[in-house]
């Protein structure tokens, strides 16, 4: 099944249903990604393990599946965990690889204190409200926006009952999780931030929502301003199509791919009212995003041991400097130990620039003199890192323009003493975009990646885009994943970037409409 | 370089006219259709896109036939002459106020170039009208921006004034203003935090900076790689601040400048200058229609004359071309003439300036890595006195020689050897007025498309360097008789 017909079928809701589902969406949207993914992809899990109870209990569109997980909900977690999937929650890929993973719950005994701690959470939110417990989910799975509506209309009584499924699955599920992904830590400490941040931090989840607001409206308007002038199909047809997709930044080859195949499909499946066409192109959009992204990992991998290094990488003026230090301070935040190397020797002011940062977030800088090798700079840092047993560090690079060959070959030689140093380091070279950049972003993302082996992307200032189509022209086209993403000036506006909710956003008004 | 790609494409759209006698209107309709999305690939606005290619078209069909131009060539000219009109006719100069100070300034997006660029256009400034500059440090709030415009100021010996992080940018200012008045400074830059055009209270703080300097010129401070943005951007600011011009930064990268066509053709404000590079000198007056020869491949002799004029010292060169006519060029000039090209700036930009290189089948992978220089440079430099002056006498065991000092292999020393014997044979011919050599190496006969339009534009450069060249003549003969 298609990402677009598993969306459509979550827009296919009632409008009010829908609205309702928006209004917690976005609140717990922020907290939820702030705290560790093991401990929101477990909560999710088990919560669309509740929402299919409910759907259930709505009999809306109960399938055979569904009943028997509900009815053996006490049964053992392999049997109902194959069977959640294969109804409606599937699309999450936090959620997905939680029940992938519980499948084989057996298996990982450990986390008793993981059990207690997720029990008493989830018994926590069965007495207060069900619905928001199912909202949380929403958060992370776009499936369970779907499963939230129908608990909305469903009777409290039915609701309960499948928070107390969920109560043991969670408990069960949490493990399983935890040692998915053992790579981000403390997930069982997590928790307890978890259902605190969900009341606490409304504001930040605001800022997010309000930051990309922009993008969305504009995304969505351009496309449903082009169907409501759509008289009939013919090459000027196309060609408006073309100028529309562009225009909304998707990026030259998919919009051209877009319309050569959408020329196609009218052949092939004689579309021609506006609704046809309109369901034709948001299908293409979504399914392109979906299948360009399969495998994708936005998070941050970092070193099971010693020092973890990210490398910063990018033109002049994408932003950095500004980038490392909003995260160093969310790293401090976590209680790390961080350094910055301030290799940024070229440019006046640069070093002063992560200098400030450093008392801000108050966390330790090395730097050279101006003018002096960026190398060596980075040298005496990654020693300073394995000395005195710092947790990350980040390195600053000056800004440079992908086609001078000598500055290429410069950062090469910086990643070249990182890994001498440290055999698996960089563990992260992070590509620093400007949401702004038009094509010119495709080139940089190739040449960078030739020198330096790019393993993300932080797309900075798109706050400052009206056009959210540039993060699915990243994907479709650079193939690299987009892991933060820049919302504003302050400190925290540094967020971590999660696709699915993002692409809701972007398609929400196209689709309903 | 900039616009490398736009051009590629737009060849490529036109190459199909080329070979047809007769243009056809599906021809025609094809030929536009690439053309448009050459453009909206080059990320040119797309309503720009679309007016451009409807009056290209409109034209086009109405266009009566010239003599001596086939119709490609007759659409190249169209297209040429469409491009200039986009970018705005000619180059604009800065305002400037009737009494000093004139004030300028800058405003854009964060990481645009702003304060880079401050520094670059007080330097030319310096440099071109001896100006006394003071650049005012307005920015508050990115870390160490004030450090940055501090530095900017030393490397270039230019005064700042600050007045630290603490202050209203306003006051900063206002006080400025006065110190610049007390001072006599003849310009005044205020160079701003960047702020995007939706952020109402920053916009604010502009307006206010603007009713307390009055400055003559606001330029708007543009990368050159910004998108389908650009246009909001601009626009953004304009309707704020009116904005009476705008710079276009980082050119010298491989964007394909959408931006560059979109912002005059949809604000109506001019390119004035644009920026090229990481050295302060990296600045350049905006030509729009020398901007479109090159964005079609036709060069650019007009900016390479000029660059070589101003870097070459008069008399040097006139010794230089005596040395030439005499066929007495030495390696002692070829590193003169090295330094003075260096000067210039980055080789591969230079040549793709002169016609016919920039999209010439031969040139297609010549990328020179600086380091190449730096080799011939080392073999020079490992020659004996008497072999600069003398290149005959290298014989075998004098290149070995070379080769080990240098530390390039004997192979290279050959090849190093053989083009400069060559370069000096075709430079003697050229003193001459002879450019039969020069047009086949050019690829005059294998240039494809535009073949003759090059060959055009080649003839047009041939006939004013002769003419310079007799007025040189003339007024070193007067010398030589006083």
């Amino acid at each position: 099944m298609g990402l677009f017909s598993r969306l459509k079928k979550v827009f296919s809701l009632p409008e009010s249903a829908a609205s309702q589902a928006e209004e917690p969406t976005s609140q717990v949207a922020t907290s939820a990604a702030t705290t560790s993914t093991a401990a929101t992809s477990a909560t999710s899990a088990a919560t669309s393990v509740a929402a299919t109870g409910s759907d259930q209990a709505t009999s809306a569109t109960p399938t055979s599946a569904v009943q028997t997980s509900t009815a053996s909900a006490s049964a053992s977690l392999a049997e109902s965990a194959p069977a959640v999937s294969a109804t409606s929650a599937a699309i999450s890929e936090a959620s997905a690889e939680s029940l992938a993973s519980s499948s084989t719950v057996d298996a990982s005994a450990a986390g008793i204190e993981a059990d207690h701690s997720a029990q008493s959470e989830a018994a926590d939110q069965d007495q207060s409200e069900a619905p928001l417990t199912a909202s949380e989910a929403v958060a992370r799975s776009l499936a369970a926006i779907r499963a939230q509506a129908a608990s909305a209309d469903a009777e409290p009584v039915a609701a309960s009952t499948a928070a107390t499924t969920e109560t043991d699955t969670a408990a069960e599920k949490q493990p399983a999780a935890t040692s998915e992904t053992g790579v981000v830590e403390a997930p069982v400490e997590s928790t307890a931030p978890a259902s605190e941040g969900a009341s606490a931090e409304p504001t930040e989840a605001e800022r997010y929502d309000e930051g990309l607001k922009k993008s969305r409206k504009t995304f969505g308007d351009r496309i449903n301003a082009f169907l409501a002038n759509f008289r009939h199909v013919d090459e000027s047809f196309f060609d408006e199509l073309e100028d529309t997709l562009i225009e909304s930044d998707v990026g030259y080859e998919t919009a051209m791919r877009i319309s050569d195949e959408l020329r196609d499909e009218v052949k092939l499946k004689n579309a021609k009212s506006k609704k046809d066409i309109s369901s034709v192109i948001v299908e293409k959009l979504v399914d392109m995003y979906g299948e360009a992204g399969e495998g994708e990992d936005n998070s941050i991998y970092l070193a099971a041991q010693g020092p973890t290094v990210i490398l910063f990488v990018g033109v002049n003026g994408a932003g950095k400097t500004t980038t490392i230090g909003k995260m160093a301070n969310m790293y401090k935040q976590q209680g790390k130990k961080v350094l910055l190397a301030a290799c940024d020797t070229f440019r006046a002011g640069a070093i002063q620039q992560l200098q400030v940062w450093g008392e801000r977030d108050g966390v330790d800088v090395v730097a050279g003199a101006e003018r002096s090798d960026p190398a060596s700079v980075c040298f005496d840092a990654v020693k300073k890192a394995k000395a005195e047993d710092y947790d990350i560090l980040f390195v600053d690079t000056a800004g440079r323009l992908q086609n001078k060959v000598n500055l290429m070959n410069e950062l090469e030689k910086i990643k070249r003493v990182i890994t001498r140093e440290i055999p698996a380091a960089p563990h992260e070279v992070l590509l620093v975009l400007d949401a702004t950049t038009g094509q010119n972003a495709l080139n940089q993302a190739k040449i960078f990646k030739q020198s330096t082996d790019v393993s993300g992307i932080v797309l900075t200032k798109l706050d400052g885009t009206a056009r959210g189509g540039i993060v699915l022209a990243i994907r479709n086209e650079l193939h690299l994943a987009v892991k933060y993403v820049g919302l504003g000036e302050k400190v925290t506006d540094l967020r971590p970037f999660n696709a699915n909710d993002f692409v809701y956003g972007l398609f929400k008004d196209v689709i309903t409409a | 370089m900039a616009f490398e790609g736009l051009t590629e494409r737009l060849q490529k759209a036109m190459t199909n006219l080329r070979r047809k006698g007769k243009v056809s209107e599906s021809d025609l309709r094809q030929t536009m259709r690439e053309i448009r999305l050459a453009l909206l690939e080059a990320d040119v606005n797309f309503t720009v896109v679309k007016d451009f290619v409807k009056t290209v078209r409109e034209r086009a069909l109405g266009a009566k036939v010239l003599e001596g131009l086939n119709p490609a060539q007759q659409i190249v000219k169209i297209v040429n002459e469409e491009l200039t009109k986009t970018m705005g006719e000619t180059a604009v100069p800065l305002n400037k106020s009737p009494k000093i100070p004139t004030v300028i300034m800058m405003a854009g997006l964060q990481g645009a170039g702003k304060t880079t660029t401050v520094g670059k256009l007080a330097l030319k400034l310096k440099n071109e009208q001896k100006a006394r500059p003071l650049m005012i440090a307005a920015d508050v709030y990115r870390p160490a921006a004030i450090e940055q415009l501090q530095q900017v100021g030393q490397q270039i010996d230019v005064p700042v004034f600050e007045l630290g992080t603490d202050v209203d940018p306003v006051e900063i200012v206002r006080q400025g203003m006065q110190q610049a008045q007390e001072n006599h400074n003849d310009y005044v830059f205020i160079d701003t935090a960047g702020r995007l055009q939706i952020d109402e209270q920053l916009m604010n703080e502009l307006a206010n900076i603007k009713d307390v300097a009055h400055p003559d010129e606001i330029l708007l401070v543009i990368d050159a790689m910004t998108g389908q943005n650009a246009v909001n951007t601009a626009e953004g600011f304009d309707t704020k601040l009116d904005v009476t011009g705008v710079i276009l930064t980082k050119l010298d990268g491989d964007t394909r400048g959408g931006a560059a066509l979109s912002i005059r053709a949809v604000t109506g404000k001019p390119i004035k200058f644009i920026g090229q590079g990481e050295k302060m000198t990296d600045l350049d007056v905006f030509h729009p229609d020398r901007m479109a020869d090159r964005i079609l491949g036709m060069g650019d002799m007009m900016t390479l004359i000029e660059k070589a004029q101003k870097q070459f010292d008069e008399k040097q060169a006139e010794e230089m071309n005596l040395k030439i006519q005499e066929n007495t060029f030495d390696f002692n000039d070829f590193i003169d003439q090295l330094d003075q090209v260096d000067k210039m700036g980055n080789m591969e930009d230079i040549m793709k300036m002169i016609p016919g290189v920039a999209n010439n089948p031969a040139m297609k992978n010549f990328t020179m890595d600086p380091k190449d220089i730096a080799h011939v440079r080392a073999i020079v430099y490992s020659m004996t006195k008497q072999e600069k002056a003398d290149p005959d006498i290298l014989n075998p065991s004098r290149r070995r020689r070379i080769a080990a000092g240098s530390g390039r292999p004997i192979h290279e020393v050959n090849r190093m050897i053989k083009q400069f014997n060559q370069t000096k044979k075709m430079m003697n011919q050229m003193s001459k007025g002879n450019f039969a050599g020069m047009e086949g190496l050019m690829g005059g006969n294998g240039g494809g498309f535009g073949g003759k339009m090059q060959q055009m534009a080649m003839k047009r450069m041939v006939r004013q360097t002769k003419k310079k060249k007799k007025k040189k003549l003339a007024k070193a003969l007067r010398r030589r008789k006083r």
